[in-house]
Formats: C-alpha cells, sequence, structure tokens
C-alpha cells in the first residue's frame, strides 16, 4: 500500500535532552516525514531555531522529509519574528498553523497547510493550493465522509494528510491552563508543563477522562485511533497518514501502522496497539458523530 | 469608534439602534452563522425590514455569515451572500478562507469584514486576508493583551473592532473543537458552541447537575446559582482538586480601558450577545453609548461609572467581569 506515515511535532513540552534523543531513534523509525518544532507555545524553548535545524539536517539526511511546522496562535511582535525565521529559511519546507506563514512564505513557497488551518470547502481548498500548498492536513473535526469528498476534488499535486493516531488538537487559549491548575500565572508559569510529558488530565467529577490539559492547548482526553480506517484510507488514495509523539510507544504505534499499510498484520492489530493507550480511544469526528465517541 | 450591537431579531435590532447602536450586526435564519439557535435570527423579509429601520435612523446593518461551510453546506452560504448582497447590507463578515475568495468575484462591491471567527490575531494574517480579499475591517479574537491590540492597530491599515462587552470565550475563536468533541456540534460545524439541544439538568442527592450529551460539566450546591453549561465553564477534576479548571462563567467588560482603545485607534467596539433578548440589548448598548460619548468627550478625564458596571454585571454570565486578555495578569 503506498500510503506514506508522517510524525506530528511533539505537542508537549519535553526537556532539550529527550527531544534529540527522541529524534535520534525517530531516523531509524519506519516513518517518511518528520514534522519539527514548537507549535504550542512560544514560551517554551527548549531548544533555539539553530538546534532544531541540526535536528532536520541529520533527519533529512537518513532520507525523512522533513517539515519545519509553526506556531498556532501567534500574540507577540516576537512570535511573528520566529514564524519569520522558520519561513525564510531556505532549506525545508513549513507547516503553516496560521495564515500568518502563508503570508510570510513568499508566494509558491512550496507549504503544508497544517491541521489548524480551517480547511472545510473545495474553494478553500484551492486558494491554499493557489497560494503553494502541496499538502493538506484534514481538520480534526471533519467527518471522514467529508475529508473524503474534498480528497476526491482536491486540486493537482495536493496530497491529503489525515491525522489517525493520537491525542487531538481541540483548542487554543491565551491562557495557561497548566499555570491555572497550579494557580499560577502565566507570566510566572515557571514552565509547570515540564513536568506533563503527556499532559495533565482533565477529568469529569464521575472520573471521565475528558480532556488533556497541555499548557494553552486543550486535547482530547483519550487518543484518536482510526487503525482500522486505515485500508480505506489507502483505498481512496489519501497519501499522508498523520501520528503524533507520546512520551511512550510512539516507535510501537508507527510499527504497527506501518505494518498495517504493508499488509504484513491482521485482525489482531488493534490488540497489539492497546497497551499504548490502556484509556481507551476516540473515533467519533471521523464517523460523524460526536469526536469523544468510540465505536 | 462606533459601536456595534447584537440582534438576533427585530425587536433586538430596534433596542440596539433606538439605545444609539451606530451598527447592528444580524445573521440568517439558515444555520449560516455562529448564533445558529432555534428562534434566533432573520429571514429575507425581516432582514429588509431590519436594515430599513436602522438606515432611517443613521445606523448600518452587518450581516454575519461566519461558519465553516462544508461541502454540502455550500450552496446554502452562498445562497445567503448574494442575499446579503441583494438586500444590500453595509457589510458581511467572514470567516471562511473559502468562502472570502468567492464573495470577491460575484460582488467585488461587497464590504468584507474579516469574522472573529477566522482566527487573525496578528498583522500577518491580516495582511494575507486584506491583500487577497480586500477585507475592510478584521474583528480580533478574544486573546490579546491590550498592548498586542495596540501593535496590530499600528501595523495595519484595515479597521480593527475589539469585542468590549459579553460572554468571553477563553479560547481562540475559530480553533475550538471542544463543543464538537463532546457533541458533534461546533461553531466551525454548525454555528453553535454547547448546543440546548444536549444539556440536561438533573437534580439528584449530591445536588443539581448539568450535562452535555451525558457528561457532567457541574454539579451545584443547594442554593448555588447554576450557569448554562458550556464547556469551558465547567467545574472539573484536575490533581485531585475540583475547580473550574478552563474559565469561570465571566464576561467581558472593557469600560475601564476605553480611553487606551480610542487613543490607540480602534475603529469600533462589538458587543457579545445575538442570543440575548431586547432588554439585554437596550441596557447594553445605552450604557456603551452613554460612556464611548463620555469617553470621546473627555478622555484623560474618563472613568467607568459605577452605576454603568452594576448595569452591566446584573445582565452578565456569572454577574461578574473581567478586562479578559486584554490585561496582563489574565494572561
Amino acid at each position: 500500500m503506498a500510503a506514506k506515515l508522517a510524525l506530528a511535532p511533539i505537542p508537549y513540552f519535553w526537556p532539550k535532552e529527550q527531544i534529540c534523543g527522541f529524534y535520534e531513534q525517530v531516523a531509524s523509525w519506519p516513518v517518511e516525514i518528520v514534522y519539527l518544532g514548537e507549535t504550542i507555545c512560544a514560551k517554551r524553548r527548549a531548544l533555539s531555531f539553530e538546534q532544531w535545524l541540526e535536528i532536520a539536517q541529520q533527519l533529512a539526511q537518513t532520507g525523512k522529509e522533513v517539515v519545519l511546522s509553526t506556531l498556532a496562535l501567534l500574540e507577540a511582535g516576537s512570535d511573528i519574528a520566529m514564524l519569520n525565521r522558520i519561513c525564510s529559511n531556505r532549506q525545508f519546507a513549513v507547516e503553516a498553523n496560521d495564515m500568518a506563514a502563508t503570508q510570510l512564505l513568499a508566494r509558491g513557497t512550496p507549504f503544508v497547510s497544517g491541521p489548524h488551518i480551517n480547511v472545510y470547502n473545495e474553494e478553500t481548498l484551492a486558494l491554499l493550493a493557489e497560494e503553494g500548498a502541496y499538502r493538506w492536513v484534514a481538520p480534526i473535526e471533519l467527518s471522514g465522509a467529508t475529508i473524503s469528498h474534498l480528497h476526491a476534488r482536491r486540486p493537482a499535486g495536493l496530497e491529503t494528510e489525515i491525522y489517525v493516531f493520537g491525542r487531538l488538537p481541540l483548542a487554543f487559549s491565551a491562557r495557561c491552563f497548566t499555570a491555572r491548575a497550579h494557580n499560577v500565572a502565566k507570566d510566572q508559569c515557571a514552565f509547570r508543563c515540564a513536568d506533563y510529558p503527556d499532559g495533565l488530565p482533565l477529568w469529569t467529577q464521575e472520573q471521565h477522562r475528558l480532556f488533556t490539559i497541555n499548557g494553552v492547548q486543550l486535547q482530547s482526553g483519550l487518543p484518536c485511533n482510526l487503525l482500522d480506517k486505515v485500508r480505506d484510507l489507502v483505498s481512496i488514495g489519501v497519501e499522508v497518514l498523520r501520528i503524533s509523539p507520546q512520551s511512550q510507544g510512539t516507535e510501537q504505534i508507527l510499527g504497527i501502522f506501518r505494518a498495517v499499510l504493508d499488509g504484513k498484520i491482521d485482525g489482531d492489530a488493534q490488540a497489539i496497539l492497546s497497551p499504548w493507550a490502556p484509556q481507551g480511544y476516540c473515533n467519533g469526528f471521523w464517523n460523524g458523530d460526536a469526536g469523544m465517541v468510540w465505536r | 469608534m462606533e459601536l456595534v450591537c447584537p440582534a438576533g431579531s427585530f425587536p433586538a435590532l430596534r433596542a440596539a439602534v433606538d439605545h444609539g447602536a451606530d451598527a447592528v450586526y444580524i445573521g440568517f435564519r439558515d444555520g449560516t452563522n455562529a448564533r445558529n439557535f432555534p428562534g434566533l435570527n432573520f429571514d429575507e423579509m425581516e432582514a429588509r425590514r431590519g436594515i430599513r429601520y436602522a438606515r432611517d435612523r443613521g445606523a448600518r446593518v452587518f450581516l454575519a455569515l461566519n461558519i465553516y461551510p462544508q461541502p454540502a453546506g455550500w450552496k446554502r452560504a452562498t445562497r445567503a451572500l448574494h442575499l446579503a448582497a441583494d438586500i444590500g447590507v453595509d457589510a458581511v463578515i467572514l470567516a471562511d478562507p473559502g468562502l472570502l475568495r468567492y464573495a470577491a468575484r460575484p460582488h467585488p462591491e461587497l464590504r468584507l469584514h474579516l469574522s472573529v471567527q477566522a482566527s487573525a490575531t496578528n498583522r500577518q494574517a491580516i495582511a494575507f486576508y486584506r491583500e487577497r480579499f480586500g477585507i475592510r475591517r478584521v474583528v480580533l479574537p478574544r486573546v490579546l493583551a491590550l498592548n498586542q491590540v495596540q501593535q496590530v492597530v499600528a501595523a495595519t491599515d484595515v479597521e480593527v473592532e475589539v469585542f468590549a462587552f459579553g460572554s468571553l470565550c477563553v479560547m481562540v475563536e475559530g480553533r475550538c473543537a471542544l463543543s464538537s468533541y463532546v457533541t458533534g456540534e461546533s461553531p466551525n460545524t454548525c454555528g453553535v458552541c454547547s448546543p440546548a439541544h444536549a444539556v440536561r439538568w438533573e437534580e439528584t442527592s449530591q445536588g443539581r447537575q448539568s450535562r452535555l450529551n451525558g457528561v457532567l460539566i457541574d454539579r451545584y450546591r443547594p442554593g448555588e446559582s447554576a450557569g448554562y453549561p458550556t464547556l469551558c465553564k465547567g467545574r472539573y477534576q484536575v490533581d485531585e482538586q475540583i475547580f473550574h479548571a478552563i474559565e469561570e462563567p465571566i464576561s467581558l467588560n472593557a469600560l475601564p480601558i476605553l480611553p487606551q482603545l480610542l487613543r490607540m485607534g480602534v475603529a469600533a467596539l462589538k458587543v457579545e450577545g445575538r442570543q440575548r433578548g431586547p432588554a439585554y440589548v437596550a441596557q447594553v448598548t445605552r450604557v456603551l453609548r452613554a460612556a464611548i460619548d463620555a469617553c470621546k468627550t473627555n478622555p484623560t478625564g474618563f472613568s467607568a461609572r459605577a452605576d454603568w458596571i452594576a448595569t452591566l454585571d446584573r445582565v452578565s454570565e456569572g454577574q461578574t467581569h473581567t478586562l479578559g486578555a486584554l490585561h496582563r495578569p489574565w494572561q
């Protein structure tokens, strides 16, 4: 089967050593595309831009397609300055997660329209292709039917990427919910989010695992899992499947998706996957349900 | 600095115009805007009547068409756009990049405002929409600090509209899928957040409880006032603590900083609340009109009067207010 696997940017605040160690391993993992960089919080600077570029170069040398990802919420002038540096790098493609990135990439520069660009119809796909997008990542709340419809009518040369595994990026805020949970101001956050390599769980008062707090971002409580849909996705010609990193098991998760893509695994793939998400999954968005539903 | 007020119905529009709104924003009753609630919004005849009423009194009417239409709803959205142009609204408020691209072709004369739902928080994003589609105004998401608003105003030549009063989205508008995660419907997909049909109230031995599509949002002690179960305003458990882990029920009120907003060149102040009734619209419009006029007359001596704040607090979510992201402590 001819779909590529992509590793989404690390959503959490990991220390520099962990990030570097992670990408040293990624080099040998069965994934074709690696998205790199900080997309959540401008205050997190575990690595400098130059250090990210080093990782990018090392991965590129091992044959990976490397894409530099960008912030979804740009507020300060310094955020734009950093975005500008990323967009004017001459080596690697950029994943735009805000229209500011599209603006800063000279028209025609190849880019990926990331999951935070709202692509809900063909007209928007046409616009992004015109601007230079060579790939679009479908917004997480669209149903499989809508994504398939748009995929079938996408402009020539535009690849479709679908979020198939990981906690879903649901919302962004100016506030930091990790800081709030510790009753400290965002200005004095002392990087509390570094204590939660997989985010901070948020439960309802009846112990329903509802969301995951990740600094200024809220994610789904449970990871999205479209393993059962992989064959369907490949059969309609979806080019890229996206998996979001977690602190444990990313290699194994990629391996299972790779094995399913290669037809080297059958019915019990879900059973092999389950230790890496013991609390369960969701796949409601794909089925046109509430996103939290699993069926 | 003009005052832009919400109208979910003709009586609300009349209340806004009569109490001093410079402009009123409305939506069609066809699910093409972010207040797609039962019993709300305008059909063509009411919209024409509203425009006539406003024009006769020197006010303008904007049409919110700020959903993200999916393929199945595309025709409905473009039909709404043509109708808006046909009945002569003073501007359409759009969020979807595709719809913006489409609008400029058949209606080059139509004034385009970029909705808060477009999540344009910075000058480069605004420049994108201005250069591609000629937007004339941007409504800023409620995530920017005052100095950031100032930087945006200084760096762009499109008019900047900011929210001055009303219920508060704590998330960047246009990038929030919390509601669709829990209920299947969100502002982007259906023009609703935490929709009423998914709400269930229960009286239990542990107190009154609110649920959204079965998910427990909050539990109230006897005598505690209960609010609408908007997802981001529930009480949840994090690290063994139960609290408003995302946001308290609270309203935005920018009255204390009107002079700064005026001085930095903000073009318009927006009031949230098309889902609210004419009485709300009348009260809020009256107070903001008086405050803006007082501020323009004497910006250096301006202070928000206690009776204004009290009036606004009475109609506020949570009966209390904040400057939200506009002041640093909130961030």
